[in-house]
């Protein structure tokens, strides 16, 4: 018998095992819309913006492995997406996104709220396509979800033109698909596997570094069995954060623009460098000349693109981290790296990520405070100097998430994606790390929060400025402050160089926010509230919690690499 | 930087074309030119892609085709025996009798054939490789200086026995 493409759009949903779906409606959806409404296995959950809509689809699917799955009306609700998609290309984070279209009839028309938006992502997306014919809707969802599933997983965007959802048809949901230009690679190729073991086992100074596909292919269990029978240490990513856990005796830090200097350090003096899920982006390579100048390196990663593109490799491998790693550790032997593990630690005790105890309140504290008050959960990041802080200070074990912006650096990120991961995870406390400025580009979730019953911990760091942006100014444009400073009114001298005793007020008061809301609001000026603004916070289970952390605003991250300068050229103080 | 040619299978579907060509313009590689139809099996088009990049940067845009959904097979033509052929046409107008005495000159020396003629002015239509195209462009506009040209793109096939290129 035949049904609606409306019908069969929730059957594919329900046969693909969704439990959430993240939808805003439009004139363009409000079929599937009432067909959800028709349903109880699916909760949809109502966002307050098509940006945030995305980043709490990512959270979700970062926080459970599964897809993120989306739904939104056509014109501004498809472009409004723009952003969260390439977010999540940038990171491998599997969504299928569905957009509502005009009639098909009518694309091509500049009808109302139409938008060429498969054109649009087409370089944000791993996959975008119109459904052209009813006969394809079925095979075009299972090839959606097949394709942000597998591989290296990411974005894909399903155009749903309004009659296909109208018209009758097959009512079949295939259990398969097969896409004759799609074949994943599931395999990993022994023979270069072999080479790269006699190249790390031949090392005087071998050393690790791990990326976000460690996480992505969950292999942080077997990356841990690696070093530890090999005894080699390992530095990561901002997005393989996680990847050991922070306290492993082999984990030095993450390495790149804000890396420790122990973990750069070890990058330019390893003699090889076993290097699994990175595409080496700029912010860990710097100079890419320079970059690990004395060694050899190995390369693994599921995308063949990723493999010598920005660094030439000796030793490439493209296969699954897990795959390739169990098949290492059915190899692996003890070596002797113990001078190697000495110099490191002696160059982490030259320069430490110190824990800052020197004017008040310091970030650093808030981190500390973070990491006793949370030994399991999620913490989210916004992006900026309180991301970098995050990424440097917060300490995960096997039963702490970290999920950040990594490779778009997208302000308003980190609130949408801790709601997402809080849906996702009603039993784990979920810590939002924020700035004054990101929390700003998507904090009216905190409704959807509330309506979604997800109270998560939003710690916000404000600084009153856009610190990241500020520190540049601070330390290379001669401290003037163009369009960081968030006191900033047309009253100000047009000149400022910093906070004095004649600011304006900040806006917006955060408390109020967080009542206007019904959220709880606390506010925290010294360095001896923090532990117990947390536990506070903690105690509150019926609505999310905002703690403000007032820092001082000329706090910097560091060290610090300036972009475009080896690794090794590391500002410390 | 040399010019090195593709021949790529993709899906004869809405919007393939602008997805590999955005992939060359998104990621700054230099396109020398393009040309797509249809094939054997009409659910799958070809593309002759001809690039001018070096090495790493080539290696760089194979994978980067490869790993696209719509792509179904990517082949590096650079060192294989191939027949390619590009059509042309050129136009010489402004013509004296001597001018088209002339244009009829070189097409027999190029073995091109003359598809149309006017009062003043002369249509070649030219089937040769992209080089021998260059050079017919070339000795035209040293000849005659209103001159319109028309070009394709180079299409390519690989051969049957490798003597026959
Ligand atoms: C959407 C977006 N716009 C601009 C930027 C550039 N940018 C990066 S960090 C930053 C400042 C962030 O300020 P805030 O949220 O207050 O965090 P802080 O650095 O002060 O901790 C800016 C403007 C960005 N990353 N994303
Ligand atoms: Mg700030």
């Amino acid at each position: 018998m035949d049904i609606t493409g409306r019908k069969l759009f929730v059957r594919a949903l329900q046969e693909e095992g969704v439990d959430t779906i993240f939808g805003y409606p439009g004139g363009m959806v409000t079929d599937v819309m009432d067909e959800l409404y028709k349903q109880q296995d699916i909760r949809l959950v109502l966002p307050r913006h098509e940006q945030a809509l995305i980043h709490e689809a990512e959270g979700y699917a970062k926080s459970t492995g599964k897809v993120g799955v989306c739904l939104v009306t056509s014109g501004p609700g498809a472009t409004n997406t723009i952003t969260g998609l390439a977010d999540a290309h940038y990171d491998n984070i599997p969504l299928v996104c569905f957009t509502g279209q005009v009639p098909l009839g009518l694309i091509g028309n500049d009808a109302f709220q139409e938008v060429d938006i498969v054109g649009m992502t087409r370089s944000i997306t791993k996959y975008g396509v119109t459904v052209r014919s009813r006969r394809e809707l079925g095979k075009i969802i299972k090839m959606a979800f097949h394709i942000a599933r597998t591989g290296k997983p990411g974005p894909v965007l399903v155009d749903l033109p309004k009659d296909i959802q109208l018209m009758p048809g097959d009512a079949h949901y295939p259990q398969s698909v097969s896409i004759r230009g799609y074949k994943p690679n599931e395999g990993v190729h022994v023979g270069q596997l072999k080479k790269a073991y006699k190249l790390i086992k031949s090392a005087q100074r071998p050393l690790i570094l791990a990326g976000g596909g460690v996480l992505l292919g969950n292999a942080q269990e077997e990356l841990r069995r690696l070093a530890e029978t090999m005894r080699i240490p390992v530095v990561t990513t901002v997005m393989g954060k996680g990847a050991l856990p922070s306290g492993h005796p082999y984990y030095i830090g993450n390495s790149g623009m804000h890396g420790r200097y122990a973990a750069n350090i070890a990058v330019s003096e390893c003699d090889v460098l076993f290097s699994i899920g990175t595409r080496f982006n700029d912010r860990i390579t710097g100079d890419l000349n320079e970059f690990a100048p004395k060694a050899k390196i190995v390369h693994i990663d599921i995308d063949t693109a990723a493999i010598s593109r920005n660094v030439v490799v000796d030793v490439p491998i493209v296969a699954d981290a897990k795959l390739a790693l169990e098949k290492l550790n059915e190899w692996a032997e003890p070596k002797n790296t113990k001078r190697w593990l000495e110099e490191i630690r002696a160059l982490d005790k030259e320069n430490p990520l110190e824990m800052r105890r020197d004017k008040g309140m310091t970030p650093q504290m808030v981190m500390e405070g973070i990491n006793a008050a949370f030994d399991r959960g999620i913490i989210t990041t916004d992006v900026g100097q309180h991301q970098m802080w995050a990424t440097q200070y917060i300490e995960l074990n096997e039963h702490k998430k970290f999920i950040t912006s990594g490779g778009l650096g997208t302000m308003g990120f980190g609130f949408p994606a801790a709601v997402g991961a809080k849906i996702a995870n009603p039993d784990q406390p979920v810590v939002c790390i924020t700035g004054d400025g990101g929390f700003q580009m998507n904090m009216q979730e905190m409704a959807t929060a509330i309506a979604e019953d997800a109270p998560v911990i939003v710690c916000l760091l404000n600084n009153q400025y856009l610190g990241m942006v500020r520190q540049m100014q601070q330390l290379f444009y001669g401290k003037r402050y163009e369009a960081t400073c968030l006191r900033r009114r047309t009253t100000c001298p047009p000149n400022c160089k910093g906070p004095n005793g004649a600011c304006p007020p900040y806006l917006p008061d955060f408390m109020q926010f967080a009542k206007a809301y019904g959220a709880h609001g606390i506010r925290v000026e010294r360095e001896t509230e923090i532990a117990a603004a947390l536990a506070e916070a903690k105690s509150y289970t019926d609505a999310p919690t905002v703690i403000e952390f007032l820092i001082s605003s000329d706090e910097l991250v560091l060290p610090m690499v300036q972009g475009g300068n080896p690794m090794s050229k590391m500002i410390l103080k | 930087m040399k010019n090195r040619w593709i021949a790529l299978y993709v899906e004869n579907d809405v919007g393939v074309l602008a997805k590999v060509s955005g992939l060359f313009s998104g990621k700054s590689y230099n396109l020398q030119s393009l040309t797509v139809g249809t094939t054997e099996d009409e659910t799958v088009s070809r593309m002759t892609i001809c690039v001018a990049s070096d090495d790493i940067t080539f290696e760089q845009i194979k994978k980067q085709l490869n790993r696209m959904v719509e792509v179904i097979k990517v082949i590096d033509l650079t060192n294989v025996p191939l027949h390619m052929k590009e059509i042309l046409f050129a136009k010489v107008l402004r013509c004296t009798t001597a001018d088209k005495e002339e244009v009829f000159q070189i097409a027999q020396v190029f073995d091109v054939q003359v598809a149309d003629i006017g009062k003043d002015s002369v249509l070649l239509e030219c089937k040769l490789t992209e080089r021998r195209n260059n050079e017919l462009i070339a000795l035209l506009r040293s000849k005659f200086r209103h001159i319109e040209i028309v070009r394709g793109g180079a299409v390519a096939i690989e051969s049957i026995s490798t003597s026959c290129r």
